[in-house]
């Protein structure tokens, strides 16, 4: 045995021997993602909090558990980019960035308010940390596309992430962009997509049917897997298995996120659905209380 | 009616094809491919930039760049909203990107993609779009009759309708080095050279005087500006003595240089190769309305509907671009 497949099976064995603790704490970021997106949605006493109750464990994911980056130097050079394809999931990202410690906690009461770096969708202009503008949907993974390409060609070992959602999918850029990361064997980049099944008018079946997506990717010849996006062992063994083909010259890589609106707060999770979701003023102190109970009583077990 | 009848008795009618490679006039002095040999210079001085194409780097001259360069060149397939989207991420890691296409794919296909990926953050991305305005016969398809109508209301984005390959060749390491995106109207393959003749050198956000006249001054941009000066030079033949002020930045507009020309007793005329609407004639309207001068500017412009298929000379004389018509245009305003 050479001193390097020792190395690598003591972090395998060490891998797996933290799991339960590593996902432990990225749980743990993710319920702390939820309570200041609740926060955030009593200010402005509505918003896109089912969105990002739903998509939170990825967030987690990637901030607690994937990303490259210094929370005191977010431009810094060698990190990796995590790009928001969905504006309108900024609640969600910002959330992820005071966790990650790029946003003063404080700071996220300014949510959607005049003045605040903070605005309702997404922009980089406005925030540390992120990436681009989004907002405009089916942009986002066309830019991933030229900083992957830009990255790879300066050597840099930098990965590229993009957050979309599956709404995302009736936009016809998106598949542009996903044969181009294909053509150009953009193994830096890979793509997340959020399946909450709901877009602006309805259910995403309703809407323009996308399904079958997982098919969809594969035949673009993306290294492609499927999994429950509010379950973060599942969540977390698929970025590892994305990060273990990460190369510069390689398949793109697409993680399918089946996500649930809402998640975490049984009162939103069992409300009817809606892309805007509106939420009394005496409920968000039940919302808070029914997500801490609900993570408790799951970390306790 | 058959075509032999059509052409009995006549010349033979211009083909559309005749006129693609360039709207040069025989025997004009010309450079091949003035954009593509400029980019590879620039590229060669600065190695942050790239080169991209959806599909028409052959049709662009960014070919030219693409084989000094292979590993800076991307092609991005036919597909104009991934181009300009990734065109955005490549700026964001710190490169000089130039992307090619037709104009009419930039604007009227890409144009999301370009406003909010590189025009909001104001990323150095820079637009080449081939066959701007009327420079090809091929209908409306091809023909980019409002480009800069659509691009002008961009913030951030620097228009430039360049005359000829001086105007180009200089240009382009100019649009490298200036921050934020650019759109170049490019002139394409055997482009004619013009503007060497009147110690000129371009200047980004500058209009120049190419030569005085007393009786009439022409405010013009693109290859347009070459037209003008041929018209001046067929006006002295009727004693009319006309100016020439070149104005290769649409955007931002040097309204400074422009309107101490116009505040004359002279006839003020603008030219285009462009619609009326929204291009060379409303940026100047605009500023002499603003500065509050009651002066009439006359345009020199494409009309406001989708224009013809055809030979490129029949078109420019048939939509009031051709030299004879401008002429005669001025002559008429004149009384």
């Amino acid at each position: 045995m050479t001193a390097t497949q020792e190395a690598r099976m003591t972090a395998t064995q060490e891998t797996m021997a933290t799991t339960t603790e590593r996902v432990h704490n990225v749980s743990a970021a993710a319920y702390r993602i939820r309570h200041h997106a609740l926060n955030m949605g009593e200010v402005q006493g509505q918003g896109y909090v089912g969105q990002a109750l739903g998509a939170a464990d990825m967030l987690a994911a990637v901030y607690a558990d994937q990303l490259r980056f210094r929370a005191a130097d977010p431009e810094w050079e060698g990190r990796d980019r995590f790009l928001l394809s969905t504006g309108h999931y900024a609640i969600g990202h910002y959330a992820a960035l005071a966790e990650a410690g790029i946003v003063p906690v404080e700071e996220l009461e300014t949510y959607g308010s005049d003045d605040s770096r903070l605005p309702m969708s997404g922009m980089s202009t406005y925030t540390p940390g992120m990436e681009i503008s989004g907002g405009s949907l089916g942009h986002g993974l066309t830019i991933a596309v030229g900083m992957a390409l830009g990255l790879r060609y300066q050597g840099s070992t930098a990965r590229v992430y993009n957050f979309l959602s599956d709404g995302e999918l009736d936009e016809g850029s998106t598949w542009e962009a996903a044969m181009g990361a294909h053509h150009h064997q953009l193994g830096n980049l890979t793509a997340m997509v959020d399946i909450n099944a709901l877009q602006a008018d309805g259910k995403t079946e309703t809407v323009l049917r996308t399904e079958p997506v997982t098919e969809k990717w594969e035949s673009f010849g993306w290294y492609t897997q499927r999994v429950d996006g509010n379950n973060m062992a599942e969540l977390l063994k698929a970025f590892d298995n994305a990060a273990a083909q990460a190369a510069a010259v390689g398949r793109p890589s697409v993680i399918l996120c089946d996500t649930k609106v809402g998640r975490g707060v049984p009162l939103l999770e069992e409300r009817e659905k809606a892309h805007f979701m509106r939420i009394e003023e005496h409920e968000w102190q039940q919302c808070r209380e029914q997500l801490t109970a609900g993570y408790e009583g799951t970390a306790s077990a | 009616m058959s075509t032999t009848t059509a052409t009995k008795g006549t010349a033979p009618k211009l083909k559309t094809s005749a006129m693609i490679a360039s709207f040069a006039d025989p025997g004009q002095k010309t450079a091949s491919a003035p954009f593509g040999h400029a980019l590879l210079k620039a590229a060669q001085e600065n190695d942050r930039i790239v080169g991209l194409t959806a599909d028409l780097g052959k049709y662009t001259d960014m070919h030219i760049f693409a084989q000094a360069f292979p590993e800076r060149f991307f092609q991005m397939g036919m597909a104009e909203q991934l181009l300009f989207g990734a065109a955005a991420g490549l700026a964001e890691t710190g490169l000089v990107p130039f992307a090619s296409t037709y104009s009419v794919f930039a604007a009227r296909r890409a144009y999301d993609f370009l406003c909010l990926d590189s025009a909001e953050p104001n990323l150095n991305v820079n637009i080449v779009g081939g066959l701007p305005g009327l420079t090809t016969g091929y209908g409306p398809s091809h023909q980019a009759t409002e480009d800069m109508a659509i691009f002008r209301g961009m913030p951030n984005l620097t228009i430039v309708d360049p005359c000829d390959s001086i105007d180009i060749e200089q240009a382009v390491p100019q649009l490298a080095a200036s921050e934020g995106p650019t759109y170049l109207r490019l002139l394409r393959g055997n482009v004619p050279t013009v503007l060497d003749e009147y110690g000129y050198t371009f200047e980004l956000g500058k209009a120049k005087v190419l030569r005085g006249g007393n009786d009439v001054v022409f405010i013009s941009s693109g290859l347009m500006t070459m037209r003008a000066l041929q018209a001046a030079k067929a006006l002295a033949e009727h004693n009319v003595d006309v100016a020439v002020v070149h104005t290769p930045t649409i955007k931002p507009f040097d309204a400074a240089t422009v309107l101490a020309e116009i505040n004359t007793d002279r006839l003020a005329v603008t030219l285009e190769n462009h619609s009326v609407i929204g291009g060379l004639f409303e940026t100047v309207a605009s500023a002499v309305v603003t500065a509050g001068l009651g002066k009439r500017v006359v345009p020199v412009a494409l009309p406001d509907e989708f224009l013809d298929a055809g030979a490129l000379p029949t078109l420019h004389e048939r939509y009031g671009l051709s030299v004879q018509r401008i002429v005669a245009k001025v002559l008429a305003e004149l009384g």
